[in-house]
């Protein structure tokens, strides 16, 4: 079997992420932060460890401002419903997955006004266009970091730049990136970085959240969710600050000791070696993939400037018969269609039969990429 | 139980704890998370306990580690 599914979700998890949580359900198994015995204030530690692992993969100065959610697409939500006021302007990228345009939309009817700004057909993404939508109501710029079709980068750093010239708040959506390209938010001038555990931080679903900037104002900033926080039991009102503000409830603490693992596996390996490897393996299954008549690969077609997602089509074939053969004949795992994204198939010009999509993962190897080109290949010769 | 040997920091949150004592064994200084006393407050969280005589090196660690305290309690 041949994985190929990892820009969904990575498997297989590196050693010691599955340890860690089998671990905490039964050494630990307390709640985290609420009751001040020696198992709560463990628990609490196993939380504490995640954050400070992910400030330290973001170069975040603070590990109190990384809160934890369910993923980046509750991440996401919570960035956007939180800080956008009917009124305020929004600009995004025509690249964007649903998990940006559906809050998006729904704002919209609310009275936010958003401007998407269209990327070229390879997926990239020119900053002139994003500086040039930026009006007075505008109050913050939401971009993916990746593609999650194509993998091309957009120029977050370029954004962030912009930005802050203009007072406005970056939003970063990283699923497709934290863990396989470095991030840097002071560098990037970041403001609000989105993240999900279960891709390339190897840790299990269930696990994300959202770094937030010391330039977001928090008084303005409206939780998701309120609740029970283990702080502040005498007030009815919600915590001002962080992380409880925005992390209400008993959180996924098993979840996050796997995530924590995951994290330290990525800074011990080092996230330039498994870039550097993902590219090879990339740039490998690009170049195969268009050497077959008949096949279409799109984005940009040079591996260092996007991550190991590729997307292809072979033309007279439909994605799903292509992806249902490559499973039942080949055991390669695909994904195939719109992959949530309707906006960024639309723009590379796929839209509404989609894509099949190879998502490459740091475990996949040279081999698995030639034994997928080869049953492209001989599928492709079927129709041509 | 509790002797006059110790003082207590309280601060926000569980998290807040949890980044004092971190920020407190590196810099050497002997620290426990225990529940918050409740005489000093009614919160249901851990405050950290440090020896009284670490007073001072520990406020001042905390302090530039940028590390939000409530306040401090002798006990």
């Amino acid at each position: 079997m041949i994985y190929f599914d990892n820009t969904a979700t990575s498997w297989p998890k590196p050693p010691g992420v599955v340890e860690a949580m089998v671990h905490f359900m039964n050494e630990v198994g307390a709640n985290p932060g609420r009751s001040g015995h020696r198992l709560s204030v463990e628990a609490g530690r196993t939380v504490y460890d995640a954050r400070e692992v992910m400030a330290e993969l973001f170069n975040a100065p603070d590990p109190l401002r990384v809160v934890f959610c369910l993923n980046a697409t509750e991440a996401l939500n919570l960035a956007l419903q939180g800080l956008l006021r009917p009124g305020d302007h929004v600009i995004t990228s025509s690249m964007e997955h649903n998990s940006v345009m559906r809050p998006l939309r729904a704002l919209e009817r609310r009275g936010v006004e958003v401007t998407v700004v269209r990327c070229l057909t390879e997926g990239f993404l020119d900053p002139v266009d994003i500086e040039a939508a930026i009006k007075r109501s505008t109050k913050m710029i939401v971009l993916n970091h990746a593609s999650n079709v194509v993998g091309t980068i957009l120029p977050i750093a370029e954004a962030g730049e912009i930005a802050h010239r203009h007072g406005l708040l970056l939003l970063v959506d990283a699923a497709q990136t934290a863990g396989a390209y470095p991030i840097d938010v002071e560098a990037d001038k970041i403001d609000l970085l989105a993240f999900t555990g279960h891709k390339s931080l190897y840790g299990p679903m269930g696990t994300g959240g959202l770094y937030i900037g010391e330039r977001v104002n928090l008084k303005e900033f409206e939780p998701l969710k309120r609740g029970g926080t283990g702080s502040r039991s005498e007030l009815e009102k919600q915590p001002d600050f962080l992380p409880d503000m925005c992390e209400s409830g008993t959180p996924n603490a098993v979840g996050l000791a796997g995530l924590a693992a995951g994290v330290r596996w990525v800074l011990e390996r080092g996230v330039e070696a498994i870039r550097a490897h993902e590219v090879e393996l990339a740039q490998r299954l690009i170049d195969g993939l268009r050497d077959i008549p008949g096949v279409t690969v799109y984005g940009g077609l040079d591996a260092t400037r996007q991550t190991a997602t590729v997307s292809f089509n072979i033309a007279g074939m439909e994605p799903s018969e292509v992806g249902l053969r490559l499973d039942e004949e080949y055991g390669i795992l695909c994904r195939v269609g719109l992959h949530c994204a309707p906006a960024a198939h639309k723009t590379i010009g796929t839209f509404p039969i989609g894509t099949v999509r190879f998502g490459l993962g740091v475990f996949n190897t040279l081999e698995e990429v030639d034994a997928a080109v080869a049953a492209v290949g001989q599928l492709a010769q079927e129709v041509w | 139980m509790t002797s006059n040997k110790y003082a207590v920091i309280l601060v926000y949150s569980t998290s807040h704890a949890l980044r004092a004592e971190k920020v407190l064994l590196e810099a050497g200084i002997p620290c426990k998370l225990i529940p918050v006393p409740r005489h000093l407050s009614s919160d249901c969280g851990v405050c950290v306990r440090i020896e009284r005589a670490d007073q001072e090196p520990a406020l001042q660690a905390l302090e530039a580690a940028r590390v939000v305290m409530e306040r401090v309690h002798e006990i």
